[in-house]
């Protein structure tokens, strides 16, 4: 007991081994606590970015919300914690967050190596490069001997220079600690190419001084699967997090979204019936209400809501679906489903599953 | 009292009622507990880090980084280790700071002694540089004078030129980067062994001085060494130096030697601020010689150059080297700031790229605070060999 609590002490200076106390049940501590702890960026405009008033806004902070929903049935119930690139996965590790929710790109050294889960993709991107227009390239492939803009401690500084390297051309890098930083000094001239997530590029061209004047170049050289994060080794969590994200996915497949979710109780259709905690008994599995999934769609919407309410085509961003739409419209955003049965073997009316079950 | 009595008294006293020997073993107990704590720290964290799967241990080092750096002074490419970056950035690290504590000193005096000059305005200007930049944030003015330095410079298609073969623009400071050619090598000897020789007929005449009271001009015959000779050989061997001209490619210069203007502006905010903090310890350390030493000095018919120097600067030196220590070590501390402004020293490109890259954060954050302490120490033992030298010695 001694050695356990001395442990705990020393540990809990070194940031370490309060997890492993904690990461048994984040559910519990989640409850006992009150709210969600979600680390965000400290401003990405679509993503995560405080509004005028202080509240955050965009599609990742809408997953915290749509969890805390799901495990308390209010999406206020959030608390923010702004984080640097280099920061966010020791603030995991640490349990400082319950949850990391800021566009970080789904790689196995981060799923290995860090002792990190990813529960899941909400938003396909891809790196690509902004330039003034008046330098008159249209192509990534004229850069050769370019000044390029970017971020530390992130995906995009590899894959700027593998880029380069393998085109065998010669580049700059000039490389910053936030991402503010780095649209200043692309807007003051010190380099001639801004990179970083096709998206993020979108976003931060809103804070040029003439946005206008510049333009994203056609190449994406990367995949950027970007999902929220949890600790290795609490999987009840881990599932929370990750059906929360499957759940608003399969209910914009299903059409159901935070408008006609009380109607879409009384469906016949028993895949929307299972989805809305109906039919079938798919929360106490995780820890959460039967009514969990309704809670998400009413509060905070589908996936195709988020999306269109953060960084869609009516958005100051006015990013296309592209790959983010569902399989069923020619993207690749596809969920498990909630339970075996159902589609495919009844003749069930009104039944848009397309696949059949084993 | 007789010696038997006090035979029994010295054999009935326990061994617990010697100080010596209690002092002896709470030293020795509080040590073994320091080595304990320290033993269960590192334990622990091991088998947490273990449990969490996350990795651990220092083969990372020899991975390939796989990204750039903008600035190196050994050669380094995106094939190079971790551990090579790791070098990079520690020697830009004490680059930046090495030539800030130089430049921090020369503004730091300049200052300190304007501040108690006679003229009102000189004083004032002095008084206002202090106060003024000691109470701004370091941040705030390494932001400044980044986005100043930017701002004021042109793009590179429109470079500022001195005779075609020095640019500025907001790239950095392009000058003709000098190759050398055979025969160079007698230049660089012979300028060696000016400094030698100097060094040498400086400590002669000091001794003749002591023993004759003759004086003897070692600046000049000084400068005839170091300068002078070289120069001749240069001369005689017909400059075997070619220069190596920046000429602008597509989008930037290439060839000729580059000084980014991340490092101007890093180098300009750590010294313009840290010479804040100096100018106000060389002002005190010039105050706190008494003033009867200079009347004294005037009494003896010194002139008041030699009196500041023989009697005055010799004794402030001596109250101004612990504080300006400090002075020096924070300074190379602030140098970890340059992250913010894209300076790639050690804790960009090591604590902040390679730790994202690998993950391996309990590593990489012990041998930065490894670094940090190290340079600080070795600041802290020269300063301290130096203030012994200088000490007032008590005959």
């Amino acid at each position: 007991m001694k050695r356990k609590l001395l442990s705990f002490v020393f540990g809990a200076a070194f940031g370490v081994a309060a997890v492993s106390a904690a990461s048994a049940a984040t559910l519990d501590d989640v409850k006992s606590k009150g709210h969600v702890q979600c680390g965000v960026s400290q401003g990405l405009p679509g993503f995560s970015n405080p509004d005028d008033k202080g509240n955050w806004t965009g599609i990742d902070v809408d997953l915290c919300r749509a969890i805390a929903a799901a495990i308390f049935g209010d999406p206020d119930k959030v608390n923010y914690t702004p984080l640097s690139a280099k920061e966010r996965f020791t603030a995991l590790q640490s349990g400082e967050i319950d949850v990391l929710s800021r566009n970080t790109t789904w790689t196995m050294q981060r799923d290995t190596a860090l002792g990190l889960n990813f529960a899941g993709v909400n938003y396909y991107d891809g790196q690509g490069f902004m330039v003034r227009k008046s330098l008159g390239v249209t192509s990534a492939l004229e850069l050769a001997g370019a000044a390029v803009c970017t971020n530390t401690g992130t995906t995009t500084e590899l894959n700027l220079a593998d880029y380069f390297r393998a085109n065998n051309m010669t580049y700059e890098v000039v490389a910053f600690e936030k991402a503010d930083e780095v649209v200043r000094a692309y807007d003051e001239g010190r380099c001639d190419v801004y990179t970083t997530d096709q998206s993020g590029l979108y976003a931060q061209r809103l804070k040029l001084t003439n946005p206008e004047d510049h333009m994203v170049l056609p190449e994406v050289i990367s995949k950027e699967p970007l999902g929220p994060v949890v600790r290795q080794g609490d999987d009840q969590w881990f599932n929370i997090v990750k059906w929360v994200l499957f759940a608003a996915v399969n209910a914009e497949e299903l059409g159901v979204s935070s408008e006609n979710a009380e109607e879409s109780m009384k469906s016949t259709n028993p895949s929307i019936r299972r989805l809305l905690g109906v039919e079938g008994d798919f929360g106490p599995a995780v820890g959460l209400d039967k009514n969990w999934a309704y809670n998400v769609i009413k509060m905070v919407g589908n996936y195709g809501e988020m999306f269109d309410r953060n960084v869609g085509p009516d958005t100051p961003l006015g990013i296309a679906r592209g790959l983010n739409a569902l399989w069923t419209k020619g993207g690749i955003q596809y969920a498990p489903r909630s339970a075996n049965g159902g589609c495919g073997h009844d003749d069930e009316p009104g039944c848009t599953c397309r696949g059949q079950a084993p | 009292m007789s010696v038997a009595t006090q035979e029994v008294r010295q054999q009935k006293s326990s061994i617990w009622n010697d100080p010596r020997f209690r002092s002896l073993l709470s030293q020795v107990l509080l040590i073994a507990a320091v080595i304990w704590l320290g033993w269960e720290v590192i334990s622990n964290t091991m088998r947490n880090l273990e449990q969490q799967n996350i990795a651990s241990g220092f083969g990372f080092l020899d991975t390939t980084a796989g990204f750039g750096i903008n600035q190196s002074l050994i050669t380094y490419s995106e094939e190079s280790s971790y551990g090579r970056v790791f070098v990079v950035g520690l020697l830009n690290t004490i680059l930046v700071s090495f030539l800030g504590i130089i430049l921090a000193t020369i503004i730091g005096f300049v200052v300190g002694v304007m501040r108690l000059s006679k003229n009102w305005l000189i004083a004032k200007i002095a008084a206002v540089y202090v106060e003024v930049l000691r109470n701004i944030p370091l941040l705030l003015q390494i932001f400044f004078w980044y986005f100043a330095v930017l701002r004021s410079l042109p793009s590179p298609r429109a470079s500022a030129t001195v005779l075609d073969s020095f640019f500025v623009n907001n790239r950095g400071l392009y000058v003709p980067r000098p190759l050398t050619e055979p025969g160079f090598q007698v230049v660089t000897a012979l300028f060696l062994i000016g400094i030698a020789a100097t060094v040498a007929i400086r400590i002669w005449a000091k001794r003749r001085q002591d023993r004759t009271g003759q004086q003897f001009p070692v600046l000049l015959t000084g400068l005839g060494l170091i300068v002078g000779l070289p120069v001749a050989a240069f001369l005689v061997l017909g400059s075997p130096v070619t220069l190596n001209y920046p000429q602008l490619k597509g989008f930037n210069f290439v060839g000729g030697l580059r000084v980014i203007p991340e490092f101007v502006a890093m180098l300009l905010a750590l010294s313009i601020y840290t010479a804040a903090f100096i100018a106000e310890i060389v002002r005190a350390g010039i105050l706190a010689v008494s003033k009867g030493q200079t009347e004294a000095a005037s009494a003896l018919g010194l002139r008041p150059r030699p009196t500041l120097r023989l009697v005055v600067v010799p004794q402030a030196v001596r109250v101004i080297i612990p504080p300006l220590t400090n002075q020096y070590l924070n300074l190379t501390k602030n140098s970890s700031l340059a992250v913010a402004i894209a300076y790639p020293e050690l804790v960009s490109v090591f604590a902040g790229t390679t730790l994202n890259q690998t993950g391996q954060a309990v590593e990489i954050i012990l041998m930065t605070m490894a670094v940090y302490l190290t340079l600080s120490l070795l600041t802290s033992a020269f300063m301290n060999w130096y203030n012994a030298k200088m000490a007032l010695v008590e005959r």
